[in-house]
């Protein structure tokens, strides 16, 4: 494997150790949220089964460790499943299940559909690229960079030509994340573009999208920047990230390398709503600098 | 060269061997990303017959990518020794494949014939054999190698200890560390893939450890898998290094890629042998894995199998300690489900040990391939059969740096004592002296951290 890391999976690592690091304030934040739940009542009365096993804190199993103390130590240092103990040369129970959890939200995600009300909530309409089905998705990322013909004519029709930003979101490789983050990193962009005295054109969904179906985008619509809101590849760790890749006037044959992201987006990393704040300046940096990616100075 | 097959009633004939070879490839998302795959199975099978009937010498005469235009078919071709490929050259792809499975032909009569063969008649007959052919074929073969201790035997399954941390935590590595020792795991190498490729970091995370494996005088090898240019600079700057790493390609311009060429691993190869701390002769490890030339743009046409075994080529050069195909970790536009990835796992194995590498691998898969933990225990308990030199060991398989999943410290465990397999000899000394094994089994301290401490 190629041991160069970029940046961004650099950050993504950093962050998940930070979240670790801050598992108590996370939950207070989680409870925070839940506070400003529209339906506290009913978030209350589920019962968090799955959250347990899988956000519950880690607990050594060695029976009889020759360091109490020092168990405490190592499990305290890493993310890594240590201390986890075994059965003959098997693992327990509980950390097997554990796992399978994990994997089980990850692949979720990935198969996942974005509820349709969620994108009414914001009135975003739904194009679909030349994804297909999920399998083709997966084996053809090619296919996920072009929107259809009908596609096409839909964004031509119900979108406003040349907009100073376009927002686009998209399932990508986590339909998970737009359900997970979307209710929080919309409307906080919304806010951070208004008070930037931007304006955003028409929004819509694209169905089956991979991060360059910005370029034939751009050339529809023509914006000044586009910000494209899509789910990441899920890891155990979570299955809800969301990246938001940004770029200044995308066109077909914008390279890697002239766009910026920032990924890592979730209740554990970058809070949303702190995100689509910072997508707002980020934005708003390219425009007055008439660039984005590597030239972008933040 | 007869590039047609009377087959289901029609001929098909095909226009090169190129499209001879990629076409008579098992299904791989990759070689239909690359638009080269066969069409259906009864195209697939008639280049499989084609391909049956072609010699050796064919497919030597007509190079794939050509010497003149690219190095690796320059490494390959210099290496072939011209009197065993005389013996040879006449043979058909359906001969080498019932030669290697003869009950005659040993691990002796293999280690010599593979002396006349390139990467591409290797590749070849891989796409002729079926899964349990490709495990009985790589099951003869035994490539022993050393750095500090020997691995490689037959009957001996070696394990890389790989305590990677999402921040590079000197502190969280060592947690790992102990973890997969106490399970017997580490005897491959101590291999760490770094987040921050620096000289620096590289540096530190070497001598951390080398102090460990001093202080508890374990028998093995350290190594960091930093870009082969960082590993120099730390090395020259005194880091601590048994050796050193690089991931291949098989292609020029897909090693230009990953920054490197021949004459940088040469410089790598001089440095290592006189600054390094391993005592060899075998100081590289080397990464591999179907796809990574269509990912770089740099595969010219040809399929992902035939290209993995031509980074083979180039790393025999080199006299690895240990090579691994990190199978399963590009991703499914690549090889999409389990089933292409243990074809996959057993095609590179195979076509490695021919070409007589120290062959391990990284039994895995991404969050977005069709596979799961279970796909992974089969394939594991398949290369185990075959002779594998070494699995990666990982808590849990769950690699909290790289996000993907591999095997556990249990299943290297697990498959030592399920396939009467027993870890690296000097290795298991420690172990015992350690009181963490007794007659090739755990003893009740295994899987306690804290005895390092």
């Amino acid at each position: 494997m190629n041991p160069v890391i970029p940046i961004d999976q650099l950050v993504d690592r950093v962050m998940a150790e930070l979240e670790r690091k801050l598992a108590p304030s996370n939950a207070a934040t989680a409870q925070t949220a839940k506070t400003a739940n529209p339906m506290p009542d009913i978030a209350a009365a589920l019962p968090e089964v799955a959250e347990s096993i899988t956000d519950g804190e880690r607990i050594a199993h060695v029976p009889d460790p020759k360091w109490e103390e020092g168990l405490g130590e190592l499990l305290a240092s890493t993310p890594a499943r240590i201390g986890v103990w075994r059965c003959g040369t098997r693992p327990l129970t509980k950390e097997v299940l554990r796992f399978r959890c994990d994997h089980a939200a990850a692949i979720d995600s990935v198969y996942g559909t974005v509820d349709s009300s969620l994108l009414d909530e914001f009135g975003l309409f739904t194009v679909e690229t030349r994804f297909g089905n999920t399998e083709n998705y997966l084996k053809r990322p090619d296919m996920g960079r072009i929107v259809t013909d009908e596609g096409v004519e839909r964004i031509r029709s119900r979108c406003a030509a040349k907009p100073q930003v376009q927002v686009v979101v998209s399932d990508g490789l986590s339909a998970n994340a737009v359900e997970a983050n979307l209710r929080d990193v919309y409307p906080s962009l919304m806010d951070s573009l208004q008070a930037y005295g931007l304006s955003a054109g028409t929004p819509f969904f694209v169905r089956g999208g991979r991060v360059a179906v910005m370029d034939p985008i751009g050339d529809i619509l023509q914006p000044e920047v586009l910000v494209l809101l899509i789910g990441e590849r899920p890891g155990l760790v979570t299955s809800q990230s969301m990246s938001a890749y940004m770029c200044y006037r995308p066109r077909r044959g914008t390279v890697e390398s002239d766009r910026t992201v920032i990924s890592n987006i979730h209740r554990g990393g970058t809070p949303p709503v702190e995100a689509g704040a910072y997508i707002g300046t980020v934005l708003k940096k390219m425009l007055e600098q008439r660039t984005s990616g590597v030239n972008l100075e933040l | 060269m007869k590039l047609a097959a009377a087959a289901f009633g029609r001929t098909f004939q095909f226009k090169d061997l190129k499209e001879v070879m990629a076409k008579a490839n098992e299904e791989k998302s990759g070689d239909q990303l690359a638009g080269i795959a066969a069409e259906d199975a009864k195209e697939r099978m008639a280049a499989k017959l084609v391909l049956a009937d072609l010699t050796l010498g064919d497919i030597r005469e007509h190079p794939l990518l050509p010497p003149e235009t690219d190095e690796v078919s320059r490494v390959i071709e210099e290496a072939v020794n011209e009197k065993i490929f005389a013996e040879v050259r006449n043979w058909t792809v359906a001969e080498l494949r019932e030669y290697l499975l003869a009950q005659s032909t040993g691990n002796e009569e293999i280690r010599r014939i593979s002396r006349g063969l390139n990467s591409e008649m290797v590749a070849a007959v891989a796409k002729l054999m079926t899964n349990l052919d490709l495990v009985q074929a790589a099951s003869k073969i035994e490539v022993t190698t050393h750095c500090n201790i020997t691995i490689g035997q037959r009957g001996i399954l070696a394990g890389r200890a790989q305590p990677n941390h999402p921040t590079d935590s000197i502190p969280g590595m060592t947690a790992s560390l102990y973890e997969a020792l106490s399970y017997g795991i580490g005897d491959a190498v101590i291999g760490i893939n770094p987040v921050i490729d620096s000289a620096d970091s590289v540096k530190a995370i070497l001598a951390t450890t080398k102090e460990i494996m001093d202080k508890w005088r374990i028998p093995t090898q350290n190594c960091v898998l930093a870009h082969i240019k960082t590993q120099m600079k730390a090395i020259r700057s005194g880091a601590p290094a048994d050796m050193v790493f690089q991931s291949l390609a098989g292609s020029q311009d897909g090693n230009a890629a990953f920054g490197i060429d021949v004459r940088l691993l040469d410089e790598a190869d001089e440095l290592i042998r006189r600054e390094g701390t391993g005592t060899g002769p075998n100081l590289w490890y080397f990464e591999t894995g179907q796809g990574s030339e269509l990912s770089a743009e740099a595969h010219h046409g040809i399929d992902q199998v035939t290209l993995e075994s031509r980074c083979y080529g180039l790393a025999r050069k080199y006299k690895p300690f240990i090579v691994n195909t990190v199978v399963g970790f590009i991703g499914p536009e690549y090889l999409y489900d389990s089933k292409q990835v243990i074809r996959a796992g057993l095609e590179d194995h195979f076509m490695g040990k021919l070409q007589q590498l120290p062959m391990g691998v990284d039994v895995c898969y991404t969050n977005h391939m069709k596979a799961d933990q279970n796909d992974m225990d089969n394939l594991a308990v398949l290369l185990a059969a075959a002779g594998v030199n070494y699995i990666i060991g990982v808590p849990m398989a769950d690699d909290c740096m790289l996000n993907y999943q591999s095997t556990s410290y249990h299943d290297i465990a697990t498959l030592r004592e399920t396939m009467r397999l027993r870890p690296a000899p000097a290795f298991e000394q420690w172990l015992e002296r350690m009181g963490i094994m007794e007659n090739g089994r755990l003893t009740k301290i295994a899987g306690d951290p804290t005895i390092f401490m």
